[in-house]
């Protein structure tokens, strides 16, 4: 129940803070939702790679399916407006989102059935293979309805900018709501057993191909709201938007924030993204940071900068030994 | 649509695609997980041959005699193994034992360190190879043109598979690596050292995908930092299709890869290209885990 209240609580400070807003210029404005919308990414990938323990590179996937489909159906009602959705319409905006996110969930679904019995390493580059054939299949895409363009292939597809501070942000704090209180539910504790250990959950009755699933489809359709906010956030995207390099820097902020820990992750997300943003002109450095971090990390501290044990979680991680001393 | 040039091209390829799969599939079999930085190391190999054929060596060889051919090949080989084994030295070594998770963020880690210290170091924009391969049509006929380069490709991979098949099955570190990948523990306990044998598979892997960097770039002449990640992808899917830690399946892996890419991209469907190893991936994993000649394993709890 308390955390109905937090909810609330968050509401109502992202409705005030919304009115200082006006004082900031655009460009800053633009960036802190552009956090605002990684927070959402990162804590939902962090339901299926640090909660459950899938490794999953396809994040960006997800959230190119949701941009596009939300792009289409606000383009789509902007120029046959005067029906039940109009142009601008908070409402019309809504639907856009969840349609968006609702189509991401299905290709999780999609992408999650066959996939989920593979182990670690596959799965990764399963996730990566899907990322960058929804992103080959958007380039392939252009038509046009009413003489208006729809995808436009490589060229890019112009958005409305629809995506406000408010929404940004309440998206936000509703993601970090239902992934806490999914995973800190008497049901929620499958997860965390199909990560701990996968055949000890299974022994215990736990149906750890559907818990993965379902972790896939929930984290694809808050990626897919995601990806809708950062479409309507600009005023065109590309394919080029939505690479697997994408998927990394999500997958790089939940690592550094520390899998299963969403404060953690929440605040890599704010750090990494302004990090990221004072190296703009310098992009090569960006990266070399990133994955000098990751590499050194792994060695140093592998739980994360702010793993479970630092915030004082009830559950210890568990290392599991490669070699297994049973099979020898 | 001419059925034999698709065929020539798609085999010199494929060939391509199968030495980088070697490197994966050898360093799977000794350590299981996938080296995701392999595909980098192979864009090391393109660079390194550029700086051999226009600077070091073309002092001494102009490029495009034979010496200087030759002499690129060595030099790229040889720093592709060094980077190999400093790569294993540095960042997988610590985590020997470790679980699988912590391995793979490592390697995507230290594929991303080379592709961006690459851009930093040899500049974001393309660069032309030099034509180490004197290009001149072979065999010219109505409905086919086989280039030298293409001869050289496919012969100079078949060359390095069938060393490497000899070094595996015919010396003693290869006999050491076949144990090491059969049963780590057992190996171990027979005096088999694990780290030099893990080493030793490092430098001849990143030397293939050095030879397969330098074999690539006189087939498609223009290299760039970030050139590694697709071939090196797709000959990781080679490597699944042949199954994972078969030395001829990934060789057999590779040709299909080549094969069927350079059909689809013959049949119109050029823009798709890039999809379908990833689609062939899914449809394996799939279907037939194990690939086409790998063992079923069994997972014993």
């Amino acid at each position: 129940m308390k955390s109905y209240y937090s909810l609330l609580l968050a509401v109502v400070v992202i409705i005030g803070a919304s009115f200082l807003t006006p004082m900031l210029n655009t460009y800053i404005l633009g960036r802190i939702m552009y956090i605002g919308i990684m927070i959402s990414m990162a804590v939902s990938l962090n339901l299926i790679n640090g909660f459950t323990g899938q490794f999953s590179l396809g994040h960006a996937g997800f959230m190119a399916i949701g941009a596009y489909t939300s792009a289409v159906v606000t383009t789509w009602a902007s120029t046959h407006g005067g029906s039940i959705l109009h142009n601008n319409d908070p409402a019309m905006f809504l639907v856009a989102l969840v349609l968006g996110g609702v189509l991401a969930a299905v290709a999780g679904l999609g992408v999650g059935i066959p996939s989920l019995r593979l182990r670690g390493d596959y799965l990764a580059i399963v996730t990566l293979g899907f990322n960058e054939i929804i992103r080959v299949l958007i380039q392939n895409l252009d038509f046009k309805i009413d003489g208006v363009d729809y995808i436009g292939g490589a060229r890019g597809f112009s958005v409305l900018p629809m995506t406000t501070f408010v929404w940004v942000f309440i998206t936000a704090a509703v993601v970090v709501f239902c992934v806490e209180n999914l995973v800190n539910s008497t049901y929620g504790r499958g997860f965390l057993a199909v990560r701990d250990d996968e055949v000890a959950a299974e022994a215990m009755g736990v149906d750890t191909t559907k818990f993965k699933v379902r972790a896939f489809v929930t984290g694809a359709f808050f990626a897919g709201v995601g990806g809708g906010l950062f479409a309507h956030s600009n005023y065109n995207i590309t394919p080029l938007d939505f690479t697997f390099l994408t998927s990394i820097d999500i997958v790089v902020i939940v690592i550094l924030g520390g899998m299963g820990s969403t404060v953690g992750v929440i605040l890599a997300a704010i750090v990494l993204t302004t990090l990221s943003e004072s190296l703009r002109s310098v992009p090569q450095y960006r990266m070399i940071i990133y994955s000098l971090l990751l590499v050194i990390l792994m060695i140093t501290r592998p739980q994360g900068l702010l793993g479970p044990k630092t915030l004082g979680r009830l559950f210890k991680r568990r290392q599991k030994p490669t070699v297994d001393p049973v099979k020898g | 649509m001419q059925l034999l040039q698709q065929l020539v091209n798609g085999v010199s390829l494929g060939a391509i695609y199968a030495l980088i799969a070697l490197g994966y599939t050898m360093i799977y079999g000794v350590l299981r997980f996938i080296n995701f930085a392999h595909g980098d190391v192979f864009m090391v190999g393109s660079y390194m041959g550029y700086f051999a054929a226009t600077v070091w060596v073309s002092h001494f060889f102009p490029v495009g005699t034979l010496p200087n051919t030759i002499l690129v090949f060595l030099l790229a080989m040889m720093i592709c193994a060094l980077l190999g084994a400093t790569i294993e030295f540095l960042a997988y070594r610590p985590l020997r034992n470790r679980p699988k998770l912590t391995v793979l963020i490592t390697a995507i880690g230290v594929s991303l360190f080379l592709e961006y210290t690459g851009q930093l170091v040899f500049g974001p924009n393309p660069r032309g190879f030099p034509a180490i391969i004197p290009n001149a049509p072979l065999i010219h006929t109505a409905s086919v043109t086989i280039n030298t380069v293409q001869v050289v490709v496919i012969s100079v991979s078949l060359g390095l598979m069938i060393a490497l098949r000899v070094i595996v099955m015919k010396t003693k570190i290869g006999t050491a690596m076949r144990a090491v990948s059969f049963n780590q523990q057992a190996a171990s306990l027979m005096g088999i050292n694990i780290s030099r044998v893990i080493t030793f598979t490092f430098i001849i892997g990143s030397a293939l995908a050095g030879a397969g960097g330098v074999l690539y770039a006189s087939q498609y002449p223009s290299i760039e930092p970030l050139m590694g990640i697709l071939p090196g992808l797709k000959a990781f899917v080679a490597a699944v299709l042949g199954g994972i830690g078969n030395i001829p399946g990934a060789a057999l892996g590779g040709l299909i890869i080549g094969l069927v890419e350079t059909f689809v991209s013959g049949t119109g469907a050029s823009t798709y290209r890039d999809a379908i190893a990833f689609g062939i991936l899914i449809a394996i994993l799939v279907f037939r885990p194990s690939g086409l000649l790998g063992k079923r394993e069994v997972e014993k709890v």
